[in-house]
């Protein structure tokens, strides 16, 4: 059996992919607000706006992922705090990807 | 026995890598469910590891391949642009849809909320399949991890179940159908 790690690591992953799926929801909801945004997220043309918001999501997940990984590579993190913050990242981001919630912020 | 190319890919994507991904990312569900409520530890033999490494790296190849699949391959067909003077919808699913109030909400409620909510999926998959196995055999010293991880792997399940469901049925109203004819099996004949 290995000797106990530090829990920074996985504080790590779990806060960012929250970070991620947040990210994914606001931009989903920019994209769709906002013509201008939709234009300049239109990485590959077939897809739309799409190829932009979930390549940004992507970016600032895999980002936030290293630049946590580093700052608590080794450490004790306090987890309860991560884990709430990643969960109410993560229900927004989930509320936000809601269609008619999305509309209900843009009044449409 | 042939089918369209974009019925293939779109099969590909839904069944082979969307419906693999759900069974896959159930079992993980399910495991963790079941590790929760265990007396002691589960420990496994080396080789047992790296079975259990091979089966996460597979779930969550499966989760991005669904997802840069539907993207980047099918949803393309999806929303192709109507040409001018064209009357038949048959192969421009998003235009068909839109064309008619009683099909519409297949579009704007089940395709928007599927493309974006999809993502989830191989995200969470990924942060878990890392820390479960950077921290084999030592998550159960760290129960707070242990918790994020399972809920994560709910949402990644929920998430896919989401995208699964309006692929599917968006799929049944309008199928990307079209390109040229592929033969599955026998000739042509």
């Amino acid at each position: 059996m290995k000797g106990t790690l530090a829990n920074g690591p996985a504080g790590a992953a779990i806060l960012s992919a929250g970070i991620g799926c947040f990210a994914m929801g606001v931009l989903a909801v920019v994209a769709d607000g906002s013509k201008a945004v939709a234009k300049l997220l239109t990485f590959y043309t077939p897809t739309g706006p799409l190829s932009g918001v979930s390549t940004v999501a992507i970016v600032i997940w895999l980002a936030a992922w290293l630049v946590l990984a580093r700052w608590w590579g080794a450490r004790t993190v306090a987890m309860r705090r991560v884990n709430m913050a990643a969960f109410v990242l993560l229900a927004i981001g989930l509320l936000l990807t809601f269609p008619p919630f999305g509309d209900l912020l843009l009044g449409k | 026995m042939e089918v369209t190319l974009r019925g293939l890919v779109s099969l590909m994507h839904g069944l082979l890598f969307g419906g693999f991904f759900l069974m896959a990312v159930s079992g993980v569900v399910v495991e963790l469910c079941r590790s929760a409520y265990a007396k002691e530890a589960p420990e496994l033999t080396p080789r047992g590891y790296r079975l259990e490494s091979i089966y996460l790296v597979v779930t969550v190849a499966l989760g991005w391949a669904a997802v840069l699949s539907g993207a980047y391959l099918v949803y393309p067909w999806y929303r192709a642009a109507l040409p001018a003077g064209v009357v038949d919808l048959a192969g421009y699913p998003q235009r068909l849809l839109l064309s008619k109030a009683t099909t519409a909400g297949w579009h704007t409620l089940g395709m928007e909320w599927k493309e974006h909510v999809a993502w989830f999926s191989p995200m969470a998959i990924t942060m878990v399949a890392y820390v479960l196995v950077k921290y084999r055999g030592t998550i159960g010293q760290h129960p707070e991890v242990k918790r994020a991880v399972l809920a994560f792997a709910m949402v990644a399940l929920l998430a896919a179940g989401i995208a699964g469901f309006w692929g599917a049925t968006i799929d049944e109203v309008a199928p990307a159908q079209g390109g040229r004819m592929v033969m599955l099996m026998g000739s042509a004949k």
